[in-house]
């Protein structure tokens, strides 16, 4: 495998402080030898038996992200795989990298403690939409407007799973589940507005089933420094089966889908008969291209600073899926968390290390004398 | 309580021929008390700065309201700031005041009580208003009434004498009003004989950037002081001579200080980079605002979204390699529960500082209890195991610090360390220890597989466990060869892979239970100061009531009665003598600001009978009332009083 040119330079531990930390990594090597970068999808499997449901879509999530990761051309100890409680959740046991399964929600919360400190490393948050935006919605908000230097990919499967099928924060109104016989009543999150709305820095979406599509963005969202969030539209087929049939049947999917390329005009369907145009309010809205100028058709920029073009394509879309764009929404630069934070430490000891005696005796000490 | 054996020494002069006396005092109890925009904190460390450099043993307990700025003039807006200083050793900060200072009528309402008869109030009578006496329900002026008349009372215009000081300063009547603290710590710093340069240098640094405040500060300190010496309000100054101690070199240092200086000396001598995850919460916050500032000692700080994600942020930095921290009080620990389980789980290093404050739920929030006790202990679902430390006093909180990092990284547990309200804003001298003379933490991270697999391929197995202490090898994201996994589902013992095994969880759980009981083995015995040996009451306590119950001990002794005192730093586990020591004693006591939580731990692990005294008022037992609740114990144990 190659090194992808566009992966960015993980910093390294380079202060003083870590020199423990370092220590520990180049005895390491020089007991084992070089880390490997040169790896291929079967250097990512784990002994683990994958213990999803036949025919889960979680599946082919990691099949494409086994196969994508090699590419980055990051060894496998550099990287570290953090996830809450959910069927998703478990997708750590089945990669060979450093990897927690921790606990419902918590996952960008641990994430952040460790990237902050280590920036020397690749960290993934693996979620589920129960995970990252019921109990964890707090950690999701504040890790996307920190700018940490991690990748949260969210498995939205529109239920919870592991708890056998309740609805889910993203699950349409009228639902019925077990938890709610005459339909759920409240209304759902769609998780990209919701991530533009806390100022995430890179935003996309992606389908399970489209290994290409997938990872693609998986490929941006790697690339990008600090927080990127991918939501992962995916099937569980034992509790929601076929919620993303409407864009993954040949005969509609195109109707309803909305490919996100950057630098070009969003025209979708059939032919290309239906495009997106800026609407009279401001906003965005579906027209027919052979009703407008072809000059009126947005052209897709994703790297604009102003969240609110990319809010409004992800209100494009309605809960029933119709009219969803798939691919980068939004991906812009701004400093992150964790290199800010080094920063800080490196200004800090301009003038030198701290000392701890001085420390210590504070600015107002008397001596008693034998 | 009043000086003992005052002797009076000759009269010295003062400027205008006045004659003033000097006293010698062996202890002075000191109340300032004000509305919560008078400075009284700030004027109380200022005194505490000053005693501190003079030399006296001291120790102060502040006392303020949890509004910020409840109303002024009012009850709830009073804040208050006591002060017990001595020429010898002491160990609380005095059950009740000598002297109060009450800067308006609320202060004097709040804290008369307080004041035993005879003892000294200074007021500022300039507050003394109609206005202000109808806020707290004075109907007259008791300063002029009469009803002060078993006290002591000196009416000083400290508000008008301060503005008289500053006529010339160009600051406007608000502004310069507010300089009135310092000219009644210039008033008090003449009749106590504080050395006065260290407040000066304050003040110069405090206000760098508005010299005109802080000139009119210092011209308010030095007016005040001038008054004492020329007023004859004032005919007797009190001198309090150094207290012996230890030669060293000396600081003034409270809980909280101590405990982040613990956490970064802790950082230092383990080598490792120190990661704070907090969320603010009184009276912990301190400990995030001091830590915040030590980014050149490698420490990070991160104020977190909530007490879950501090605590979550703190594991995932050990999980990399640092010592990973988490502040909070009671409610942020309860927050907090699940994610400790995780780290239970994981076992790794991980040091939580509850500083413990009233409770339940909101509570009391800047008073002080000890009432977290079994939350840290058992307040997690599953058997969820976890060495827990208490200091003993502020500057122990340092040593505890140190010690809680010490268990936390070498066998990689989660360690509470629970401090409260009382240490975390008390403050008493500390002999500052060598930095290169403090415990070494380093340990090692695992670089190399420590097994190997069927086909003999060298295998790293993250819970083969060190067959001493027990801990698992730390194996650091970054490390080549050691990719794991961990997680919150139950482990295989050795492999760490996920087991759904009856047998496996079984012996798991004793494990880690059985990791946390052999640290017994690797901390010192059971503290016992029973100076003949043969007493046959002991006083058992933890945390902070150790000053409180020392100073009751002494008491105790002094009436020539016997008996012991036993203090736990070690709650969990406890030292490995402490059930055979306890049942050396006919009668044990347990004073606890809480409703008896060590004495059902120590019942429910030894049997033996020990007999809970409580009280939560928020507030440190007085040592009088303890002493006579003990040497009743005493006086109804057959051969108790020897
Ligand atoms: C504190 C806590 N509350 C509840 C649960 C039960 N629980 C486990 S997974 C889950 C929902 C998972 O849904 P989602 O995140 O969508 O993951 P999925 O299983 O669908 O992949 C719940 C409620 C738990 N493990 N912990
Ligand atoms: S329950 Fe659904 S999400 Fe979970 S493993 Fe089965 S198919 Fe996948
Ligand atoms: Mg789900």
């Amino acid at each position: 495998m190659t090194t992808s040119p566009h992966v960015h330079e993980l910093g390294m531990p380079g202060s003083p402080i870590d020199a423990r930390i370092q220590q520990a990594i180049a005895d390491s090597v020089a007991t084992q030898g070089e880390k490997q970068t040169a790896l291929k999808a079967k250097d990512m499997k784990t002994d683990q038996e994958v213990r999803w449901c036949p025919g889960c879509g979680d599946y082919v999530i990691l099949n494409a992200v086994q196969s994508f990761l090699p590419s980055l051309g990051i060894a496998r100890e550099d990287m570290v795989i953090v996830s809450g409680i959910g069927c998703s959740s478990r997708f750590p046991y089945y990669m060979n990298t450093y990897g927690m399964h921790s606990i419902h929600g918590r996952a960008p919360a641990i994430a952040t403690g460790l990237a902050a400190s280590r920036p020397d490393l690749s960290v993934w948050v693996v979620t589920g939409d129960g995970d990252a935006l019921s109990i964890g919605g707090n950690h999701l908000i504040h890790a996307l407007r920190r700018n940490v230097n991690m990748t949260i990919l969210l498995f939205n499967n529109r239920i919870y799973g592991l708890t056998k099928g309740q609805y889910s924060p993203t699950s349409e109104v009228g639902k019925v589940t077990k938890s709610t016989p005459m339909g759920s009543l409240d209304h759902p999150f769609n998780p990209v507005s919701l991530a533009i709305g806390a100022d995430a820095t890179f935003v996309g979406r992606a389908m399970d089933s489209d290994r290409k599509g997938l990872t693609e963005v998986l490929r941006q969202a790697a690339e990008h420094e600090g927080t990127a969030l991918v939501e992962i539209y995916q099937n569980c087929n034992i509790f929601n089966d076929g919620a993303f049939d409407l864009l993954k049947d040949s005969s509609t999917g195109p109707m309803w889908t909305i490919p996100l390329v950057h630098g070009q005009p969003l025209v979708f369907g059939p032919d290309g008969a239906s495009c997106v145009v800026r609407d009279e309010s401001g906003g965005l809205r579906i027209a027919e291209t052979n009703q407008v100028d072809a000059g009126e058709i947005v052209v897709h920029d994703a790297t604009r600073e102003d969240p609110s073009y990319a809010f409004a394509l992800s209100r494009l879309s309605s809960q029933d899926l119709r009219y969803t764009p798939m691919g980068v929404f939004r991906s812009v630069r701004k400093p992150t968390y964790d290199r800010m934070m080094a920063d800080q430490l490196a200004d800090a000891r301009t003038e030198g290390a701290g000392d701890l005696d001085t420390l210590l005796a504070g600015s107002d000490t008397w001596t008693v004398s034998a | 309580m009043t000086a003992l054996d005052p002797s009076t020494t000759p009269g010295s002069s003062a400027p205008g021929g006045l004659v003033k006396s000097v006293v010698e005092l062996d202890r002075v109890v000191i109340r300032l008390a004000g509305d919560s925009g008078d400075g009284m904190q700030l004027t109380g460390n200022r005194f505490t700065s000053e005693t501190a450099s003079f030399g006296n043993d001291l120790s102060t307990l502040p006392n303020f309201p949890a509004e910020i700025r409840a109303p002024t003039g009012t009850l709830p807006g009073v804040s208050s700031f006591q002060l017990h200083f001595a020429d010898h050793d002491i160990m609380t900060p005095g059950d009740a005041p000598d002297v109060l200072v009450a800067m308006n009528p609320a202060a004097l309402r709040a804290n008369l009580a307080d004041l035993p008869g005879g003892g000294l109030v200074i007021a500022d009578s300039d507050e003394f208003t109609p206005r202000n006496l109808a806020k707290v329900g004075y109907a007259t002026n008791p300063l002029e009434d009469g009803s002060l008349d078993g006290w002591q009372v000196v009416a000083v215009p400290l508000t008008s004498m301060t503005l008289e000081a500053l006529k010339d300063s160009g600051l406007g009547k608000k502004e310069a009003e507010r300089s009135k603290n310092m000219f009644t710590l210039g008033l008090l710093s003449w009749m106590y004989h504080r050395p006065t340069e260290g407040t000066v240098r304050f003040l110069e640094r405090q206000f760098r950037r508005k010299p005109e405040i802080a000139a009119a500060n210092i011209a308010a300190f030095r007016a005040g002081y001038n008054y004492g010496e020329t007023t004859e309000a004032f005919a007797v100054s009190y001198e309090i001579k150094p207290a012996p101690m230890a030669p060293g070199r000396y600081r003034n240092i409270s809980g909280n200080q101590a405990l982040a200086l613990g956490l970064v000396a802790a950082g230092q001598r383990s080598g490792l980079p120190v990661f704070l995850g907090a969320y603010p919460i009184t009276p912990a916050s301190d400990i995030l605002h001091e830590l915040s500032r030590h980014k050149s000692f490698g420490v990070r700080t991160f104020q977190a979204e909530d007490e879950i994600a501090g605590i979550g942020a703190a594991l995932g930095a050990s999980f990399g390699g640092a010592l990973g921290i988490t502040t909070t009080s009671g409610p942020g620990v309860s927050l907090k529960s699940e994610t400790i389980g995780l780290a239970v789980m994981t076992e790794l290093p991980l040091v939580i500082v509850d500083v413990q404050r009233g409770g339940p739920s909101t509570g009391l929030p800047t008073k002080t209890e000890q009432s977290d006790l079994l939350q840290a202990m058992f307040g997690r679902n599953g058997e969820a195991p976890l060495p827990v430390i208490a200091p003993r006093s502020p500057g122990d909180c340092f040593d505890a610090a140190l010690e809680a990092s010490r268990i936390a990284l070498k066998y990689r547990t989660p360690v509470m360390l629970l401090s409260d309200g009382y240490l975390a804003n008390g403050a008493e001298p500390w002999a500052i220890p060598a930095a290169d003379e403090l415990p070494d933490l380093r340990v090692d991270f695992a670089t190399e597989p420590n097994g190997a697999a069927a086909d003999g391929t060298p295998e790293f197995l993250p819970y083969l466990r060190d067959p001493e202490t027990l801990s698992r090898p730390w194996a650091i994201p970054g490390t080549a060869g050691m990719q794991h996994r961990i997680g919150g589902l139950e482990k295989a013992d050795k492999s760490g892979n996920i087991s759904y095994d009856p047998a496996n969880h079984d012996l798991m759980t004793r494990l880690r239970q059985a990791k946390v009981d052999g640290i017994a083995a690797d901390i010192p015995p059971t503290d016992v100061d029973d100076p003949d040996g043969d007493a046959r009451v002991a006083v058992i306590g933890w945390g902070s009531t150790y000053g409180p119950i020392g100073a009751a001990v002494r008491r105790i002794r002094r009436s020539g009665r016997k008996v012991a005192q036993i203090h736990l730093r070690h709650i969990s586990p406890f030292p490995a003598d402490l059930g055979d020591v306890l049942r050396r004693y006919d009668r044990v006591v347990c004073p606890e600001m809480n409703l008896g939580q060590l004495s059902l731990l120590l019942r429910a692990k030894y049997l033996v009978d020990v007999q809970s005294h409580t009280q939560v008022r928020g507030l440190p037992f007085r040592a009088a009332e303890l002493a006579a609740v003990v040497q009743d114990v005493i006086d109804s144990t057959p051969g108790g009083q020897k």
